[in-house]
């Protein structure tokens, strides 16, 4: 594990390396109006939403799943939030209107991650294919929710989750702050770390020796959701509106590779959660990078292809083979032109 | 006694969606008046030629147990490419096309490789081609490449009389398309070792058939499916443009499985993917004759026909397994 975070923080210097030569004031914050401002906050902020839903990612990928509805799932909960806000912004008790339009927001996530969960464990079909439906038609409830369009809000406290300051840092740090605690203490404090790396390793040996893996595997899911709810929400309060179109569009591309830029295996079994946050990181930081060097942002997809390619190829033990057996046999073949020399 | 005349197991999926496509032409025909006519149907084939194509690509591969998520960037990739050609430098179309067809074919070469040898999930390698390809068409440019080519206008202009209607030439390709992968994956060896792979590739391996050969055979023939589903979407279009064909890959999954092809590998058919996308066109041309409805009903719909279908598999191999246990 340790080798696998050296490898993703050697990877984040680097890039941060590259963006202190290209502007030496990019390690500056400064300090305006009681907040903190700076390139490194700008990322962290950015990378907020990117996290929380790698986050979640990483459990589900530990179970050998994979949830490819998280992108729909940013564009519900966005979508239902600010249409609440929207529809009641005249109301006197703005603060219970937020609450209520969070509490929906993660309600349907939770929604949304119960029947991934009831489609993945309970009916038993491919994790890919169970959480495609709800990518194809949860993209069409969240425009059926906007209506098609962008709804904007113009709510103060709503605006907060995704804009506000505390204590000097974004919110949305202590958000992501807050549910990487949260789910680092249960899978690393208690026994459900475990039972999800069991699960995800043979589901079968470990539905027998008495975990329930059907509802290990529904928990992952159902965190899944609400990760992605939260980061929605973030999103929709950042920008101030929502988008059903294009809300989250990507992001569980971007998730998956942050999960697997961090060193967790796609064939599940282990995760590593602290390389998942440093792998949303190199992400955001890279994207930042791209821009801030002045390469067109277009080819943002194209390093990110590279990168996805070059983390797998490390990870597979067939391609280290081939490499190791290449270098054998140019060594031996070295070896045997020597001799030929020296006779 | 009555095993004659009940449908096998296997062929039920594709029953049922033959079933459901002319269910649902019945019912529009009844609801909206001008619908139940052979220009209806045409068109149906008309807007989806190139979905029809994509997705007899991904046929293959999902039935050797894979999957390819690039179809859509290298759709849009080749529209880009054959527009900057065409246009910018001014290459004829004659060129252009075949070049770009080797472009998709290299491109499924590759990830075909990557997967088979290093042993990579079909998954995440075709996803970083999507990426690429992607990326690669904002390399070229970022904007819209508007085609005016004579030769490419004369193509996307052509008009084929049939009774009642016409069709355009994209509809001819497709179908034979369709055609070619139904001789390929019924009557030849290569289709037999794709369905063998899919079914069990270990068995395949231990059978002495040529497994790497087919794996990378089949994506090399999705990414030529995908290459000239692209220059069926440039006639269509007139233009390259990056975004083309966007999320085009799920589309055309769901048509795959609608069309009776198992996700797990091993069942499909060519056939039934025809008809999977053409009730996915059947959903938006009700949707575009009822006025009232808005397009991601069609994306909602979708969805609950995936569902359904997925389920209606999962209890066919349930219960083909029990058969067996019971026996």
């Amino acid at each position: 594990m340790k080798n696998r975070l050296v490898w993703a923080l050697l990877m984040l210097v680097v890039l941060i390396v590259i963006n202190v030569i290209k502007t030496p004031t990019f390690l500056q914050i400064e300090l305006k109006d009681g907040h903190l401002f700076g390139s490194l906050i700008d990322i962290l902020n950015r990378a907020a939403p990117l996290i929380l839903i790698s986050i979640g990612m990483t459990l589900v990928i530990a179970t050998k799943g994979i949830d490819l509805s998280v992108g729909s799932v940013v564009a519900i909960a966005g979508a239902v939030a600010c249409l609440f806000v929207s529809q009641h912004e005249s109301g006197d008790s703005t603060v219970s209107t937020m609450f209520t339009a969070i509490g929906l927001a993660l309600i349907l996530s939770l929604v949304a991650g119960v029947w991934n969960g009831l489609l993945v464990s309970a009916i038993g079909i491919q994790p890919i294919v169970a959480t495609l439906i709800l990518m194809v038609a949860g993209r069409g409830l969240a425009q059926l929710i906007t209506g098609g369009q962008i709804i904007t809000v113009s709510m103060k406290p709503y605006s907060f989750i995704g804009a506000g300051y505390l204590a000097g840092l974004p919110f949305s740090i202590f958000i992501a702050a807050g549910i990487f605690i949260i789910a680092l203490l249960l899978t690393r404090k208690t026994a459900l770390g475990m039972f999800i790396e069991s699960v995800g390793s043979n589901p079968e040996a470990s539905r027998l020796s008495g975990i329930y893996a059907k509802s290990v595997i529904w928990i992952v899911y159902i965190f899944c959701g609400l990760c992605a709810g939260i980061a929605g929400l973030i999103l929709s309060s950042n920008v101030s509106s929502a988008d059903g179109n294009n809300a989250g569009l990507w992001y569980e591309l971007d998730a998956i590779l942050a999960v697997v830029i961090g060193g967790t295996s796609l064939n599940g079994g282990r995760f590593y959660l602290l390389g998942t946050v440093i792998g949303a990181l190199i992400i955001q930081t890279l994207t930042t990078t791209i821009y801030s060097i002045g390469v067109p942002p277009e080819i943002t997809l194209v390093v990110k292809a590279f990168v996805v390619l070059i983390v797998c190829l490390v990870q597979s033990d067939n391609f280290r083979k081939k490499i190791s057996y290449l270098a054998k046999n140019r060594s031996k073949a070295r070896q045997a032109a020597k001799k030929e020399v020296s006779a | 006694m009555t095993s004659k005349l009940r449908i096998d197991s296997r062929y039920l999926p594709i029953v049922v969606t033959l079933g459901l496509f002319i269910l649902m032409f019945l019912v529009g025909s009844l609801r909206y008046t001008g619908f139940f006519s052979a220009q209806v149907f045409y068109n149906l084939l008309i807007d989806n030629a190139f979905l029809i194509v994509v997705a007899v690509g991904m046929t293959f591969v999902i039935v050797s147990g894979g999957i390819d998520l690039s179809v859509g960037s290298v759709i849009a990739l080749t529209t880009m490419i054959s527009a900057s050609l065409v246009q910018e430098h001014h290459v004829p179309p004659l060129v252009v096309i075949p070049l770009v067809l080797l472009v998709g074919t290299v491109f499924g070469w590759i990830m075909g490789s990557i997967i088979h040898y290093f042993e990579l999930q079909p998954f995440i390698v075709t996803l970083a081609g999507m990426f690429l390809a992607r990326g690669l068409c904002y390399v070229i440019s970022i904007e819209t490449i508007t085609i005016d080519n004579p030769f490419y206008q004369h193509i996307s202009q052509m008009k084929i009389p049939l009774p009642g209607g016409f069709i355009s030439i994209s509809v001819v390709i497709a179908l034979v398309v369709v055609a070619i992968a139904i001789y390929l994956a019924h009557y030849t060896r290569f289709g037999r070792a794709a369905y063998a792979i899919g079914g069990n590739e270990q068995s395949a391996v231990l059978m002495g058939l040529p497994v790497a050969k087919t794996k990378i055979l089949v994506y090399m023939l999705s990414g030529f499916c995908s290459a000239l589903a692209g220059v069926i979407v440039t006639f269509y279009m007139l233009s390259g443009y990056g975004l083309h064909a966007l999320g085009l890959e799920l589309d055309t999954i769901a048509a795959v499985v609608i069309g009776g092809t198992l996700l797990t590998g091993g069942v499909g058919f060519v056939a039934g993917t025809l008809v999977g996308v053409c009730i996915q066109g059947i959903i938006q041309t009700m949707i575009m004759f009822e006025g009232t409805l808005s397009s991601w009903w069609t994306k909602i719909a979708i969805g609950v026909l995936l569902f359904l279908f997925i389920v209606l598999q999962r209890v066919l191999t349930a219960g083909k397994k029990l058969n067996k246990l019971g026996a």
